[in-house]
């Protein structure tokens, strides 16, 4: 549908309550998401707000809900999701406030991180000191390779809002911190991987996550968050039945 | 978090996570003997079903009765949890209080079953 002359936009406005409003935008031959919003801002409407920073897919910032699904806007060609006579509907992201307009509050995202201990732990440092040597971790290792394989997460909440288990019970940490806990959890040089496992364990952590994938799906960096809340349960399955915790 | 509330939200989780090993395990333990059930009734139906053969074949049978109690535990246990996880997710039904209400509901269920074993052997 890049045919169309000109795009029409629909754009949330407001908080939590608000409406859509629309604007007519000009089609480019190639044009990005973002584009489309970056142009209502600066020619339409200087009102709107959204949140974008890199531009080129590495910051995480930029994701909005673009025609009812999670995307990020600066890595998404509007011709690939545009609807039928040029119609594009954004809304800010879902399963978190809406601070206004495009904008989500990505508090909560980011408090479930430190809830499932999403930090380093240093194995010989304990508060955080440098350690005295390098630590080696042959790149060919089961557990460095689990670690690589989710090491790229942007922090988009791309996933996050994608989830339905986040949408039903407001406690569950989601596929990003799982998948960083995963990564942690398998990083041979951290020391607080009882109490990570313990923080990742039960109704709020990975044992409710029905592995239905939308995360894996439409992660914009082809994580496998799913693939990693599925080892956090193997992990702890192996380490409850054997009495290891 | 304090101290004291981060060690209750281990507490439970781990409950928790115990749970969910239990519904695992039950559920491999129903995937054999859902089989064996199942082949032992199509055998027991062969050549028509009188209560004298299937009597014949559980009386005074300590691993038939076995089977059973094993049976009748792993499905109510993997019943309840289940149950307990979806009124969760559907009605908000969380807490240690409907976690025990829900494991004694799953025992019960079970001793049915239990009961209905012991009625065979003896
Ligand atoms: S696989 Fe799990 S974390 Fe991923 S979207 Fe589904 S329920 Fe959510
Ligand atoms: S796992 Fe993928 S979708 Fe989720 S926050 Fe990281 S980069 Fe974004
Ligand atoms: S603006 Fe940085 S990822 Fe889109």
């Amino acid at each position: 549908m890049a045919s169309a002359a000109s795009l029409t936009v629909s754009v949330w406005r407001g908080g939590e309550q608000g409406h859509f409003a629309r604007f007519d935008v000009p089609a480019r031959e190639n044009q990005t998401v973002l584009d489309v919003v970056t142009y209502i801002q600066r020619e339409l409407d200087p009102s709107l707000a959204y949140r974008f920073a890199c531009r080129v897919g590495m910051c995480g910032s930029c994701a909005m809900t673009v025609n009812g699904r999670a995307r990020w806007t600066c890595r998404t060609h509007v011709r690939k999701v545009v609807g039928a006579g040029g119609a594009l509907e954004l809304r800010p992201l879902g399963n978190l406030p809406v601070i206004r307009d495009l904008v989500a509050d990505l508090a909560p995202f980011f408090d479930k991180w430190s809830r499932a201990r999403g930090t380093f732990q240093p194995k010989e440092a304990e508060e955080g000191a440098v350690p005295d040597d390098f630590a080696i971790v042959p790149p060919a290792s089961k557990q460095r390779r689990q670690a690589d394989a989710g090491i790229e997460c942007i922090g988009c909440a791309v996933c996050y809002s994608s989830c339905d288990v986040v949408a039903w019970n407001g406690d569950y940490l989601g596929p990003a911190a799982l998948n960083r806990a995963w990564t942690l959890v398998n990083d041979v040089r951290d020391g607080a991987r009882r109490d990570r496992l313990d923080a990742v364990a039960g109704d709020a952590g990975c044992h409710s996550c029905h592995s239905t994938q939308s995360c894996t799906e439409r992660c914009p960096k082809n994580l496998d968050p799913s693939l990693a809340i599925a080892g956090l349960k193997r992990t702890l399955f192996w380490d409850t039945l054997l009495g290891r915790r | 978090m304090s101290a004291a509330s981060a060690g209750g939200a281990a507490r439970a989780a781990r409950q928790q996570t115990h749970l969910w090993v239990a519904q695992r395990v039950t559920a491999m333990v129903l995937a054999i003997a859902v089989v064996v059930h199942l082949v032992m009734i199509i055998g027991a139906v062969r050549g028509g079903l009188s209560a004298a053969e299937i009597l014949g074949r559980t009386r005074g049978n300590e691993a038939w009765l076995a089977f059973y109690v094993v049976f009748a535990l792993a499905a109510g246990l993997h019943g309840a949890i289940g149950l307990r996880n979806i009124a969760a997710e559907t009605i908000g039904l969380r807490g240690r209080a409907a976690d025990l209400a829900w494991l004694a509901i799953g025992l019960a269920t079970a001793v049915f079953g239990i009961r209905a074993a012991i009625g065979l052997y003896a």
